[in-house]
């Protein structure tokens, strides 16, 4: 009744082997970096699973907006299941810029814009997931998910504008260069070919496992709908 | 003579709008006015919390002078929950916000009342507290802008924290949610709040204090809006 659906089992198939190559690109092909030597090839996944994370955050506040002009639980259901999805892949972020972080700042921690907006995130999804928890019915549960979706993603902005007036050591990679930045290094063609693929990869994961996400969502669902059959029998 | 003309029916809506808002907020400052509970405790705890600053911090005259600004604000911020928990919790106990959500006026007049009763009485304990602080440790206040900048900051408190507070008091975990809620997507006024008025009393320069009061000023705005269009979805039944 519950069999996976064709197109999904496909995905899985693309991710798992693109995933691969993402993998034999980081640590085979693309360059070892001079100064920096090893520790930098973290920079492919860290970028890239904060890029799902943000993907997952927008995705979300844009479903709840969809479900509060429609109503339709579906929508819900999507923005739940990125928001999860983002929580997890923000956690990896910041684990990973830590890791690279040790040998690169000499610290594991800073109070960098960009660390302290990814926390404040990761806070802020927290509170999403806990404000669910604590109400039963459904429908206000997506009301109000929603509208919280939609007032924390604003707010990211903000609060990362005023904390980068404050100082910044974080290198910026991509667009204008930060002469303060500490670990910063310019990508040769191989990185970027690594780089841009590693993006690729985990766009797909991010919709792979969203799909897997709304799935388990939906056959909770039913089985929430059978036990309450039978009770009532 | 360019000007659109006022229809009597639209200026009448105006006013009714205006007077459900100022019906809203009376309830509230007449409720605190006999039962005194919500400003007394919210003071209390504010003079608490700075005490329990000034031996955590050891507030002497060198640190007093940078750590003023941001002792203020966590005081206003933490004082500022317990009243934004408090004035939600008194409507939903005795079922008067179904009550109030069955008057039939624009739902935004409901916030817009709640708001600005939330705001009335987060000023009144910054006023009471502001001068409390300047004779216990010998440091002048009273200063015209800072007062706009506790102004600026109150107001973002209250617009995001009267929608939370609306949404936290309607779940299981009722007050424990709020904090949890407010904290994460109020920190960026915080963060503006506190540079403000650090810069005013150690007299920064006027460029660096007025790109927080913009920070103030544009968080203000935006989610002045958000919660006018959110709040409908809120409290929906």
């Amino acid at each position: 009744m519950n069999r996976v659906p064709k197109t999904l089992k496909t995905l899985n198939r693309i991710t798992s082997i693109s995933f691969a190559v993402a993998l034999y690109l980081v640590f085979f092909y693309a360059p070892r970096e001079a100064i920096m030597g090893d520790v930098q090839r973290i920079f492919y996944f860290h970028v890239a699973s904060f890029w799902v994370a943000a993907l997952g955050f927008l995705g979300a506040a844009i479903a709840g907006g969809i479900y509060l002009s429609r109503r339709t639980r579906k929508w819900d259901q999507v923005a739940l299941a990125s928001i999860e999805v983002g929580v997890v892949f923000t956690f990896i972020n910041i684990v990973s810029g830590s890791i690279w972080a040790r040998p690169a700042w000499n610290t594991w921690w800073t109070w960098d814009p960009r660390l302290v907006t990814a926390t404040i995130v990761e806070l802020i999804y927290f509170a999403y997931i806990m404000l669910r928890q604590g109400i039963e019915d459904l429908d206000r549960r997506a009301r109000f998910g929603a509208v919280y979706a939609i007032v924390g993603f604003i707010s990211v902005p903000i609060t990362f504008l005023s904390i980068r007036y404050l100082r910044t050591i974080h290198p910026v990679v991509i667009g204008s260069a930060n002469p303060n930045a500490e670990g910063g290094f310019d990508m040769t063609s191989r990185m970027r070919v690594t780089f841009f693929f590693s993006l690729i990869t985990f766009s797909l994961l991010y919709a792979t496992l969203l799909w897997h996400r709304l799935r388990l969502e939906r056959i909770g669902e039913k089985v929430q709908a059978l036990k309450m059959k039978i009770l009532s029998a | 003579m360019g000007q659109a003309p006022v229809t009597p029916s639209r200026r009448h809506a105006a006013k009714a709008y205006l007077r459900a808002l100022g019906a809203v907020l009376w309830k509230d400052v007449a409720a605190e006015l006999r039962s005194r509970e919500l400003v007394g405790a919210m003071l209390i705890f504010g003079f608490l919390v700075i005490l329990i600053f000034n031996f955590a911090l050891s507030l002497d005259a060198r640190t007093r002078g940078t750590v003023t600004a941001g002792v203020l604000w966590v005081t206003f911020a933490f004082s500022g929950t317990l009243g934004l928990n408090r004035s939600m919790a008194i409507e939903k106990e005795r079922g008067c916000f179904d009550g109030l959500l069955l008057a039939p006026v624009d739902r935004s007049a409901i916030y817009f009342g709640k708001v600005l009763g939330n705001l009335l009485f987060m000023l009144i304990v910054e006023l009471l507290v502001i001068p409390l602080y300047s004779i216990l440790y010998n440091i002048n206040l009273f200063i015209p802008e800072l007062f706009l900048v506790i102004l600026l900051g109150s107001i973002g408190y209250t617009v995001v924290g009267t929608l939370l507070s609306s949404m936290a008091v309607q779940a299981r975990t009722r007050d424990l949610l709020l904090p949890i809620l407010l904290f994460p997507v109020v920190l960026p006024l915080l963060i503006a709040a506190v540079n403000a008025s650090k810069g005013i009393l150690q007299g920064f320069e006027r460029s660096e204090i007025m790109f927080w009061l913009n920070i103030l000023i544009v968080y203000d705005i935006i989610f002045t809006a958000v919660g006018f269009m959110a709040f409908d979805y809120v409290v929906e039944e």
